[in-house]
């Protein structure tokens, strides 16, 4: 009994000093929550030795449950990277505190079309980190049709071959335009079609993911899966059979940004981090590393000139017109949540 | 004073931890947000009614009870042999068996990954020998060959340990009496081991009704079942009202069928805690 | 041959368990990535593992959370079976039947339950909030581990030694405490597991960067298939086969 007690105790004691230890140090801890798989870790080790800050890395999966997170959890984070539409809602509910811009000089690197967006008109709240497109990535071997359109995604010949999104603005978005319809719709009645096209194309779907299509594509598992970009150049590099393709009927464009949630506790030191990922050499590096597109100037010229010239990832201008980036609508988002709770239901 | 106070730490605890959150999965089931604050509504329960979560429920009680039942009819026959006393290896079966319980839940159902895929081992294999490939993810097969997987432990030791329990000299008198094995089987293994069945149903139903795991993983996001919509309300769409509905309705199932299943085994105490 | 039918039949069973286990040990020594192919025996994706800074610090939080979990709960529980014994009939049932409430509940209704309540007192989503949602489901176990015992230990042994003139602490830690010892480190043996294997009540009610190792799996393995987690899955296998292997040496039954 005694030696159990003491076992105990010794354990307990060993706890208290080892936990103790590690938050007793005067060290800033960064909270920084990011995309899955959208960062060289090497670069984190680098600001982590050259300002002496530790950084706490956690990763989600879509923008939505990124916001559930940080709005319902009491949580504190002090980086964040959402996207466009979801920055938009996050600084229309005054959840995001002001830059001082003063504090991130990097941010001049900016290329001129991403500074003062549509969701951050002023330019104070965001600092752009990567941007892309989304579309088809299909597998030469596997799909024989020519891939230009939203359509085959509903095409019997590739039944179960096919992959979709498991985030709802990203695979209504896919109904909504081969209907014809704007992605950002707010009519009930269009948002409900595009539902029930989703629903009707149930059966042909091998699986709905998010992180897990590179892998899966890469290893052939489908022939067809609706992918951001840079999980396509990726995908690309690994397999090359495979092809990126932005259908004809337009697509989303987006922005993913880095803002400080307003209940940060180190305003500064995230200020640091957003100035020391945008800074050229670090852009370069988390460029080359994820494949999604960087908006700095300097570190673009670097890339390259195969990652520069794939038209693939970086569109020609006549394509760029035809994609559209989202727009945050309360009650669509609600209308959004709904149709999307079906589709993954049924 | 007396022994009363040493529970008392406990029993606070308790009304923290287990009794105040029941009652906020019913206050959020019962409220809705509206502009006037949360009021009181029926409108989260109502929406369980609709045919699409209907739909789930039924999905999910039905892959929950093929997987229990696919657990029963393997575990039973194993138990017996391991029960028996002729049969010298039980130690070293029992072992292995228990073994992979120790191992992490998520890896265990994760390791099926590389063997099921399109490409995965067991097609590869089904290949080389000329036959056409087979999709064994992505549907609710997987599904249920996970959850077998996952609890077939959890069928096999509580039957076992009620089946080793059995006093030899009645099997004896029974046949001494003229009975045949089969009568035996019949009249005494049975319902002597009904406990240690309806504790391992339990132990499987349970989980396997409610997991949103192993469905997430082996289908690929393809077979949705109750504890995926409640996952997906309360972490990715924040509509806590119709999550703390779902889960009000599967919490009182479950309580139901427990009740149905312990009417059975009254008096006895779970065989495996 | 009926005895050799037996064998093959629980063959076939433990073959049905071991074989992803095995498929998984053999591709975590595979050098390539891409699991089509096998380029050569490496050990590159241990290396790997013992780099990544989220499966250490999740090892580390699993065990932390552990350890405390089943000290706190075996404390609170036997205390809690201790003070449960003495009540009344009615009081009793009421008890027991709140404590049965974690046992039988599934988690997914626990861990949302629990999220509920640290949101609603306003508490940060981390370390404490999940050990506390671990502390509270542990205890239930070990009261109902310590319980069974308590009911055959002889109270009138107990109301001897303070007749004796022992202090209710003495007789209590000299009397009672030994008669129900093998419940109680049923109990916290129990506890200490199922807090390293939970998942479900973690990822519900952890935040700011706490995980668990299975939370850490769960988001790698959405990830599609990682030679990182085959390997960390190999040496988590070979760690409880050994530990396994030596308690059972030890003492033969002890371990069901």
């Amino acid at each position: 009994m005694k030696k159990i007690v003491l076992f105990v105790l010794i354990m307990v004691m060993l706890i208290t000093i080892g936990t103790t230890g590690c938050n007793s140090s005067s060290k800033v801890t960064l909270n920084v929550y990011n995309w899955g798989e959208y960062i060289d870790k090497d670069t984190i080790k680098m600001f982590e030795k050259e300002f002496d800050i530790k950084v706490n890395y956690k990763t989600f999966t879509t923008n939505e449950d990124m916001y559930v997170k940080i709005t319902s959890g009491n949580a504190k984070y002090d980086v964040l990277f959402p996207s466009d539409y979801m920055i938009e809602r996050l600084i229309e509910e005054d959840l995001l505190y002001k830059l001082n811009m003063e504090n991130i000089p990097n941010s001049k690197f900016i290329a001129d079309e991403f500074t003062s967006p549509l969701y951050d008109p002023s330019n104070e709240y965001s600092v752009p980190y990567m941007w892309g497109t989304v579309g088809i990535l299909y597998n030469k071997k596997m799909v024989t049709d020519v891939v230009d359109s939203w359509d085959i995604l509903w095409n019997e010949k590739y039944s179960q071959q096919i992959l979709m999104q498991d985030s709802q603005r990203d695979s209504l978005m896919v109904g909504l335009l081969k209907l014809g319809y704007s992605m950002n719709t707010t009519s009930e009645d269009e948002i409900n079609q595009a539902k029930q096209l989703l629903i009707d194309q149930r059966p042909l779907v091998l699986g709905y993911v998010v992180d897990e299509v590179r892998d899966k594509m890469v290893n052939e598992e489908a022939a067809l899966a609706v992918v951001w970009s840079g999980e396509a150049m990726i995908a690309k590099a690994e397999n090359p059979d495979l092809e990126y393709v932005i259908p004809k009927e337009g697509s989303n464009i987006w922005v993913d940004a880095m803002v400080i949630p307003e209940n940060s506790e180190n305003k500064e030191a995230a200020e640091l981090f957003i100035n020391f990922m945008t800074r050229t050499d670090i852009a370069l590096m988390n460029a080359e590393w994820v494949g999604y597109n960087t908006p700095q100037t300097q570190a673009y010229i670097q890339l390259e000139p195969d990652v520069k010239n794939d038209k693939s990832a970086y569109p020609d201008q006549s394509v760029i017109d035809t994609l559209e980036f989202f727009v945050y609508d309360k009650k669509a988002t609600e209308l959004f949540n709904k149709a999307w709770t079906e589709i993954i239901a049924d | 004073m007396g022994k009363k106070s040493y529970g008392s730490p406990y029993f606070v605890w308790m009304s923290i931890f287990i009794i105040v959150p029941m009652f906020l999965v019913l206050y959020y089931a019962f409220t809705i947000q509206t502009d006037q604050g949360m009021v009181f509504s029926l409108d989260n329960i109502k929406r369980i009614a609709e045919p699409l979560y209907i739909k789930v429920f039924v999905r999910s009680l039905v892959l929950a009870l093929e997987s229990t039942a696919i657990c029963l009819l393997i575990a039973y026959p194993a138990a017996m042999i391991l029960a028996d006393k002729k049969f010298s290896k039980s130690t070293t079966f029992l072992v292995m068996i228990v073994l992979p319980m120790w191992m992490n839940f998520l890896l265990r159902t994760y390791s099926w990954l590389s063997l099921l895929e399109n490409n995965g081992l067991i097609n590869k294999l089904v290949i080389s020998l000329g036959f056409e490939r087979m999709q064994l993810m992505y549907n609710e097969g997987a599904v249920v060959l996970g959850m077998v997987y996952n609890f077939l432990p959890f069928m096999i030791l509580p039957i076992y340990s009620v089946l080793v329990k059995i006093d030899n000299n009645v099997i004896e008198a029974a046949r001494d009496l003229g009975c045949t094995s089969f009568g035996v089987f019949k009249k005494i293994t049975v319902p002597l081991s009904l406990p240690g069945v309806l504790s391992g149903i339990t132990m499987v139903f349970m989980p396997a009704i409610s997991t949103f795991i192993i469905s997430r993983l082996l289908s690929g996001g393809k077979v949705s079942l109750i504890g995926n919509v409640i996952e997906q309300q309360f972490l990715v769409l924040g509509d806590w009202g119709f999550g703390s509905a779902l889960s009000l309705v599967l919490m009182v199932f479950i309580l139901i069928s427990m009740a149905f299943i312990n009417k059975g085994s009254s008096g006895y105490e779970g065989g495996i805690l | 041959m009926i005895k050799g039918m037996k064998k093959i039949y629980l063959s076939l069973i433990i073959l049905f368990l071991y074989a992803p286990i095995i498929v998984l040990v053999i591709f975590s020594f595979n050098e390539s990535k891409n699991r089509n192919v096998w380029t050569g025996f490496s050990l590159k994706w241990y290396a790997e593992l013992f780099r990544d800074r989220d499966i250490l610090s999740a090892l580390k939080y699993t065990f932390i959370i552990a350890i405390i979990a089943a000290v706190v709960s075996t404390l609170i529980g036997t205390l809690a079976s201790i003070g449960m014994f003495r009540l009344k009939k009615f009081s009793f049932n009421l008890v027991k039947n709140v404590t049965y409430i974690p046992v039988l509940n599934p988690d997914i209704v626990t861990g949302i339950s629990l999220m509920l309540l640290f949101v609603f007192l306003q508490f940060e989503m981390g370390f404490v909030t999940m050990l506390l949602s671990h502390i509270t489901f542990c205890i239930p176990y070990v009261i109902l581990s310590v319980l069974p015992k308590l009911k055959q230990t002889d109270i009138s042994v107990y109301e001897a030694a303070q007749d004796l003139g022992a202090t209710p602490m003495t007789a209590l830690w000299k009397v009672v405490i030994p008669e129900i010892r093998p419940g109680i480190v049923t109990g916290f043996l129990l506890a200490f597991t199922l807090s390293v294997d939970d998942f479900v009540i973690s990822y519900f009610t952890s935040g700011n960067g706490v995980e668990n190792l299975s939370m850490v799996v769960f988001s790698m393995a959405r990830k599609g298939i990682n030679p990182t987690i085959n390997a960390l899955s190999t040496l988590l296998f070979v760690l409880v086969m050994s530990l396994l292997l030596v308690i059972n040496k030890k003492n033969k039954e002890s371990l069901f």
